[in-house]
């Protein structure tokens, strides 16, 4: 579930959010050396943002620029469900900046008045069919999902992807049977691109990221059920000034040019 | 003490034993087992009806003998003939063999029934009639009120003629005994000794057992093979074992002082140094023996006694023996001596007191090495 | 002079031949008496303190689920037919995945215990390895073997027209995967402490290793066979991350409740709790009833 960004350079600062958790929970500081500050404007110390896994990648991209851009910070993420990062942060997990995949658990976050400023949404997600390469199937719509002999893997409800592919699912009138219900997006997607399963509904974002592993196929029912991801400063911040920062970067030209490059929509 | 003697060109071969070829009944086997250092080359012949007995010190290799004749060691070189079958070309399963284990190995979730049972079925009998035989073995060993008993409720008695029930009833052709009664207590051994020895004694074909008991080995069997350190060093009727011994392990089993030396007339001149006066007339290499009853000591030197043979000696040590007093001795001669504890109480013996010993010659027994 | 007397342990004296024809030393098995516990009732502090630190680690983080539990709302949760489905599945599985264990890791645990063959110790730490390895990566290089594009899997397909992931099977074939292990080793254990003479004993009156093995190995090391099985059956029960991975998630064919319990969890925590509680206590009934039947021997 929790995935690290992947940086060879510090391995160590992608601390898992269980880990955080614990550390959290037993009195430790997860995010070490970071004093903050904002000593004449300048930024410096350690940032530490919980972010939904679809955001790994152009998050990893964006927290590198950030340090570039301030030298003297250090980004440290922890990607993984948002469901399990929003219980992190309730459970007193160190962050500094939370970016959820939905606004559903960014709610369980800013409900608990554990947000410093109201959430914001920075980009959007649909959904796309993931097929096998070269779409041997030739699955043009939800409606070709329901094909005898079709495998075809779904998120759990329980998960925002499969919430989502429910009420488009719903949108197209198509009933479909699954041969699985997916834990996460990641393990739907995984399916396909080991060719266990012809095809899953998953985020575009998934797609883009799975390269050329799978392809994707568009369906209009996808407008009905798009997600948004809010992101906000959280009110236990310890560097609230970067924290701050790192948001506007996100929300930036630039930051959306990076997630748009990534399958992202803007908002 | 004199050196061993595992020379043995007189040796006899068992009784009905004259070189049996391969049409032969009967046992003929040289059995050579290699394990590391240690080496085992042996050779066993034996008629139907007759009983060995493998004795020897631990370690001598019996038990790897026995376990070479039941197939559970494999030969490194030698043959093994049962009946002029080519046994060691036999996997062990197959072979008409059967072994009382030295714990016996009764099998603890069957019943005595069940255990007796299991040979017969392995062999192809069917359940029925190979419990109605099993049956009737545990009736003839005296046990039938105790067919349906586990083996944890089983006297040690018992248990050792249930072993021997399952072994025969495979109508085993060689039959193992390892260390039939070592695993009893003593009162229960002379029963089962008795007991055993009346049923070896009906068995038609051939019984080697395993032994490192002198009294188990003299009682059931009519031929004793000595082993030491995996060579025979002495084989032969008991009682020739038991006056005649080659060894110091044979002579210390037997409870005799032996001593090696050249023999000239009725003086054996020993290695150890002394020459002992015999009543035997011989020439060249031979034994001197003589039971440590046979000693008597004393203070001072004896005048006007008719022992022939003294050493000046000195007390090594005195433990109880029986009901007797056994001294060990150094000096001229090592030996062992039995007095009454009166005695040894008299001649006020304690480590380092000096003694003469005394052997009359007519309680030597001289024989050719 | 150090005494009249000299005693039989005087050092020196050599251990006295026995007389002739008399029976001499010999050894006499001791009777088999229940060994007297050790005198001292106490248990040392350095031992009771971290064993009481230890059970209450164990025992805390499932008294707090009892204690946190939605119990009003308990009977609700549980009247929903998905539970049952997902516990009935549960047993299935584990059972059946037992089953396969003891099949073929039986012998597996014999020819490891019994025979001696070059690489024995490389085979026996390839054995236990799905012990350390992650489910998940279990899961993932099960549908690299037996997926419909697996290292073998493509030919069942193309054969038989079988595919494992996302059926039942392919669950009992996850949970296999990562309970053998435990099964294996368990009854190798046992084996290596059997012993082995009295397969010697069964060869020399006609049996052979297969019969041995089977009329005189077996019955004798049944209890731990019975323990390795129970251990491996309660490992398949909390299996989760090869099942998910190999089988999928799906009511009533592939979802068992440690998967029905994860998917709540993202939900509705109070619902995953149910279910835990569901889980456990038909483990513990089951395992305390085995006990008392099974493994009274053990």
């Amino acid at each position: 579930m929790n995935r690290s960004a992947h940086r060879p350079r510090r391995p160590l600062r992608t601390a898992g959010a269980g880990v955080a958790v614990l550390l959290a929970l037993s009195g430790c500081s997860a995010s070490g050396s970071g004093t903050p500050g904002t000593a004449g404007g300048a930024l410096s110390g350690t940032v530490t943002v919980f972010a939904a896994a679809s955001l790994e990648e152009s998050f990893t991209t964006l927290g590198e620029r950030f340090e570039k851009e301030h030298p003297g910070t250090e980004v440290t993420f922890s990607f993984g469900g948002s469901d399990t990062l929003a219980a992190g942060i309730g459970n007193g997990a160190p962050a500094d900046v939370f970016a959820a995949a939905s606004t559903r658990t960014m709610g369980l976050v800013a409900d608990e008045g554990l947000t410093a400023d109201s959430p914001s949404t920075f980009v959007r997600n649909r959904l796309e069919i993931a097929t096998l390469p070269g779409n041997p199937h030739g699955i043009g719509s939800l409606k070709d999902l329901t094909a005898p002999g079709l495998k075809v893997v779904l998120c759990d409800r329980a998960v925002p992807c499969g919430s989502a592919a429910r009420t488009a699912l719903a949108a197209a009138d198509v009933e479909l049977t699954p041969v699985s219900y997916a834990q996460d997006v990641k393990s739907a997607l995984t399916k396909v691109e080991l060719k266990e399963a012809d095809a899953a509904v998953v985020y575009r974002t998934d797609v883009r990221a799975a390269g050329d592993k799978v392809e994707g196929v568009e369906f209009p029912e996808a407008a009905e059920a798009v997600n948004d991801y809010p992101i906000a400063r959280l009110e236990s911040a310890r560097n609230p000034a970067a924290a701050k920062a790192f948001i506007a970067l996100v929300k930036s030209p630039e930051g959306r040019k990076v997630l748009t490059g990534a399958g992202f929509l803007a908002p | 003490m004199p050196e061993t003697a595992p020379k043995n060109p007189g040796r006899t071969p068992g009784p009905a034993g004259a070189t049996p070829g391969p049409s032969a009944e009967g046992l003929d086997a040289r059995l050579v087992v290699d394990r590391g250092s240690f080496r085992l080359d042996i050779a066993l012949t034996a008629a139907p009806g007759d009983v060995v007995a493998l004795l020897g010190p631990n370690g001598a290799g019996k038990t790897t003998a026995l376990r070479a004749l039941a197939g559970l060691a494999p030969l490194t070189a030698g043959h093994l003939l049962l009946d002029g079958a080519e046994l060691h070309r036999t996997p062990p399963e197959s072979r008409p063999v059967g072994v009382v284990f030295q714990d016996y190995l009764l099998f603890p979730h069957l019943t005595a029934l069940d255990n007796v049972a299991f040979g017969p079925r392995c062999r192809g009998t069917g359940k029925a009639q190979a419990r109605a035989q099993a049956a009737e073995w545990l009736d003839r060993m005296g046990l039938a009120e105790h067919a349906g008993a586990k083996p944890r409720r089983l006297s040690g008695g018992q248990a050792q003629r249930v072993a021997l029930a399952r072994a025969l009833a495979t109508h085993p052709r060689l039959l193992l005994l390892d260390e039939p009664l070592a695993a009893l207590d003593a009162r229960t051994r002379l029963e089962v000794r008795a007991q055993l020895r009346r049923h070896l004694a009906a068995f038609e074909a051939v019984a080697v057992l395993v032994t490192h008991d002198p009294l188990d080995a003299m009682v059931l069997a009519d031929r004793l093979v000595v082993v030491e350190q995996g060579r025979i060093v002495q084989e032969g009727a008991p009682s020739d074992i038991a006056r005649r011994p080659r060894t110091e392990y044979i002579a210390q089993l037997v409870g005799l002082n032996l001593y090696r030396g050249r023999a000239d007339g009725h003086t054996v001149r020993l290695d150890a140094g002394p020459a002992v006066s015999t009543t035997e007339d011989l020439s060249g290499p031979a034994f001197v023996a003589f039971p440590p009853g046979a000693v008597t000591l004393h203070r001072d030197r004896p005048t006007g006694s008719s022992a022939r043979n003294l050493w000046r000696c000195e007390v090594a040590g005195l433990e109880p023996h029986g009901d007797q007093v056994r001294v060990e001795l150094t000096g001229e001669l090592a030996l062992a001596a039995d007095l009454t504890t009166v005695a040894a109480a008299e001649l006020d013996l304690h480590p380092g007191a000096p003694v003469w010993a005394a052997v009359k010659a007519t309680q030597t027994h001289a024989y050719p090495a | 002079m150090t005494g009249r007397h000299a005693t039989p342990s005087d050092p020196g004296t050599p251990a006295p031949p026995p007389g002739g024809g008399r029976s001499g030393t010999r050894t006499v098995r001791a009777p088999r008496t229940a060994r007297p516990r050790t005198p001292g009732r106490g248990v040392p502090l350095p031992l009771l303190v971290p064993a009481l630190l230890g059970l209450a680690f164990l025992l805390v983080p499932l008294l707090a689920l009892l204690l946190r539990a939605p119990w009003r709302s308990l009977p609700e949760q549980l009247a929903s037919p998905e539970v049952w489905q997902a516990l009935r599945l549960s047993l299935v599985c584990a059972t059946a995945a037992t089953a396969l264990s003891l099949v073929v890791g039986v012998p597996l645990a014999w020819l490891l215990a019994r025979t001696d063959f070059p690489g024995r110790g490389l085979v026996r730490a390839l054995v236990t390895l799905p012990l350390v390895l992650p489910p998940v990566v279990g899961g993932v290089a099960l549908l690299l073997a037996l997926g419909r594009n697996g290292v073998v899997g493509q030919w069942l397909d193309a054969w038989f027209g079988i595919t494992l992931p996302f059926t039942t099977a392919g669950v009992v074939l996850a949970e296999t995967f990562v309970a053998m292990p435990f099964l294996v080793i368990s009854v190798e254990g046992t084996l290596r402490a059997a012993d082995p003479r009295y397969e010697e004993a069964a060869t020399t009156l006609g049996a052979s290793r297969f019969t041995a093995f089977r009329r005189v190995t077996l019955p004798l090391v049944a209890p731990g066979i019975a323990a390795g099985a129970v251990l491996a059956w309660a490992r398949a029960l909390g299996e989760f991350g090869a099942t998910i991975t190999f089988a999928g998630n799906f009511p009533g064919r592939t979802q068992t409740m440690p998967l029905a319990v994860y998917l709540a969890l993202q939900s509705d925590p109070a619902a995953a709790i149910a279910l835990s509680l569901v889980l456990l206590a038909v483990s513990v009934a089951v395992l305390a009833g085995l006990r008392d039947r099974w493994m009274r021997t053990a």
